[in-house]
């Protein structure tokens, strides 16, 4: 459905952020983007969605298609018209306008009648019950019901293929939880594509049929969810535990290990 | 005291506030949505007023037909404004736009100057009478529609931003432009659309203003008197806009009652609004509605 080719991405025409970066994403599926800060996986989403121009960014090599179609260094606006939709990291709603509202504008790119908007947001309150509640403005809602807030503001737009920017960030341990859970039915249930950048590994690999693991702006390995989920690397970088000697303390108080992939 | 001239100065400033308030109002349009502090907002009536002056007297047209055709080509007027000559200065220092809208607002009276001349031309009659009474006062028929218009605006502003989907999508990109841009809309569309009305309906203020007083550069003063009303409001609110403008309006019109009863200083009028707005900035310095910004802790 997606695939991006080898692409270079460079912001302020001078540093290189991405440098070579393919990711395959079948249909129907969730693809998981891991990988530590400042690795370049926001950047490969917006670069995705074309928001890289708001911020000097360029696809200077490579290309990205969509269904077929070249996308790369289009217009953001074109490319929530072709289906693929971006929920931003730090759930970047508006703040000053109400729930409602802030859904309504989420079809902003669809041709729908006022009725069928009304049941596309009765069908986003039944995945999340907690939102139809609130009824004050957006920015006072807690930072989980924003979250679910962006997702729900997503899905108005009806896309086939949703980037979801950590969707994590700032919750608690439950609510992780149940905004994965969410994710993962939307999925099921809408047929909506997903990428999902996490720093939770754990959380997205158990939900995801694939992923891939950036460092530095490359990829540096990729996998379907068990090879990841019991490759060794993996294991002790991300996902906590791992190897037994990591367990020895005399180890663990000398230098923390860093992995070099490559 | 003499209330009768109380009464009617007070009805008067309520009038003329509304029009403050109306043009206020395209004011924060475009420094919400685009964060262009616009100096050239009175050029807006001067140049709708002068339009509309040209197709009633010169080509002759009916007002019901000349009035729409203004209001057209001041939307486009503001579209292209913007795509010409604010597009390419996205980007650039704050300052620096400035300046430009002050350059434009010259440029705009130095060229109405030259076309139309500097001496006050009357609009041709169109209402039948000159003046309606309302409550025992005489009110001149062109206030009581611009009252009337000023409302439907207000509401009309209202219902826009709030139901519509091009308003909402202004809304969103006045708040934030990324987010804006990863839900599907245009910025510079909304730029565009944000520039676009505020030139017509500014133009409308104009044209009302010029057919009581007639139309002459003097008109552009309304830009200035604006800037009272906005900061007064709060810079970005447009309910604060309307409730700005009249008060400005009722607190010239009771200076000008002040001074002609007692202090006889002259000219109070003009300047009690600046007087008042420095006292609330120094209580208020974001205004009387500005936006106080959500922060959860």
């Amino acid at each position: 459905m997606l695939s991006v080719n080898n692409i270079e991405v460079v912001y302020d025409e001078v540093i290189l952020v991405l440098r070579g970066v393919s990711i395959e994403v079948p249909e129907g599926e969730i693809v998981t983007l891991l990988g530590p800060n400042g690795a370049g996986k926001s950047t490969t989403l917006k670069a995705i969605s074309g928001l890289l121009k708001s911020e000097d960014g360029e696809v200077t090599r490579g290309d990205i298609t969509f269904m077929g179609e070249q996308i790369s260094n289009h217009q953001a606006e074109e490319i929530v018209r072709k289906g693929v939709f971006q929920v931003m990291e730090g759930r970047r709603i508006i703040e000053d306008m109400t729930v409602i509202e802030n859904l309504r504008l989420g079809a902003y790119t669809r041709k729908a009648g006022r009725s069928e908007i009304e049941d596309d947001i009765e069908m986003v309150f039944s995945y999340f019950p907690r939102l139809k509640e609130r009824t004050g403005l957006a920015g006072y809602l807690s930072g989980g019901e924003q979250q679910m807030l962006a997702i729900g503001r997503a899905m108005m737009a009806k896309p086939r293929l949703m980037l979801l920017d950590e969707p994590s960030m700032g919750l608690s341990p439950l609510l992780v939880k149940e905004v994965f859970h969410i994710i993962r039915s939307i999925n099921q249930e809408q047929g909506i594509t997903m990428i999902l950048v996490e720093q939770n590994a754990n959380m997205a690999l158990r939900h995801a049929s694939y992923g891939y693991i950036m460092e530095s702006g490359k990829i540096v390995l990729d996998g379907s969810q068990e090879e990841l989920l019991n490759n060794e690397d993996v294991k002790e970088f991300y996902l906590g535990g791992g190897s037994e000697e990591r367990k020895s303390f005399k180890n663990l108080k000398s230098y923390k290990r860093r992995k070099r992939w490559i | 005291m003499n209330y009768e001239l109380l009464g009617n100065l007070l009805v008067n400033g309520a009038i003329v506030g509304t029009l403050y308030g109306v043009v206020a109002m395209c004011f924060v349009l475009i420094y919400k949505s685009t964060q262009v502090v616009n100096f050239a907002q009175g050029e807006f009536l001067l140049i709708g007023a002068w339009v509309c002056w040209a197709l009633l007297v010169k080509f002759g047209l009916p007002f019901w037909i000349g009035f729409p055709i203004t209001l057209l080509f001041m939307f486009f007027f503001g579209v292209l404004l913007q795509l010409v000559v604010l597009r390419p200065m996205i980007g650039e220092p704050i300052i620096s736009v400035i300046m430009l809208t002050i350059g434009l607002s010259i440029f705009f009276q130095a060229s109405m100057s030259w076309i139309f001349g500097v001496f006050v031309k009357p609009f041709p009659q169109i209402f039948e009478t000159e003046s309606v009474s309302i409550l025992g006062l005489q009110v001149q028929t062109a206030y009581v529609m611009s009252m009337i218009i000023s409302v439907i605006i207000m509401v009309g502003f209202y219902y826009f931003f709030k139901h519509s989907r091009a308003g909402l999508a202004m809304r969103a990109t006045a708040f934030d432009q990324q987010v804006a841009q990863s839900l599907g809309i245009s910025v510079q569309k909304a730029f565009a659309l944000s520039w676009a009305i505020s030139a017509m309906v500014s133009a409308l203020a104009g044209v009302v203003v010029g057919m009581v007083n007639g139309v002459s550069s003097a008109l552009s003063f309304f830009g200035i008197k604006v800037f009272p009303a906005v900061i007064l409001g709060g810079l970005d609110s447009i309910v604060g806009a309307i409730a700005g403008g009249l008060i400005i309006g009722l607190l010239e019109n009771f200076a000008e009652f002040l001074d002609s009863q007692y202090f006889h200083v002259g000219n109070m009028y003009t300047v009690a609004p600046f007087y008042i707005l420095v006292i609330i900035l120094m209580i208020k310095p974001y205004g009387l509605f500005g936006t106080k910004d959500i922060e959860r802790i």
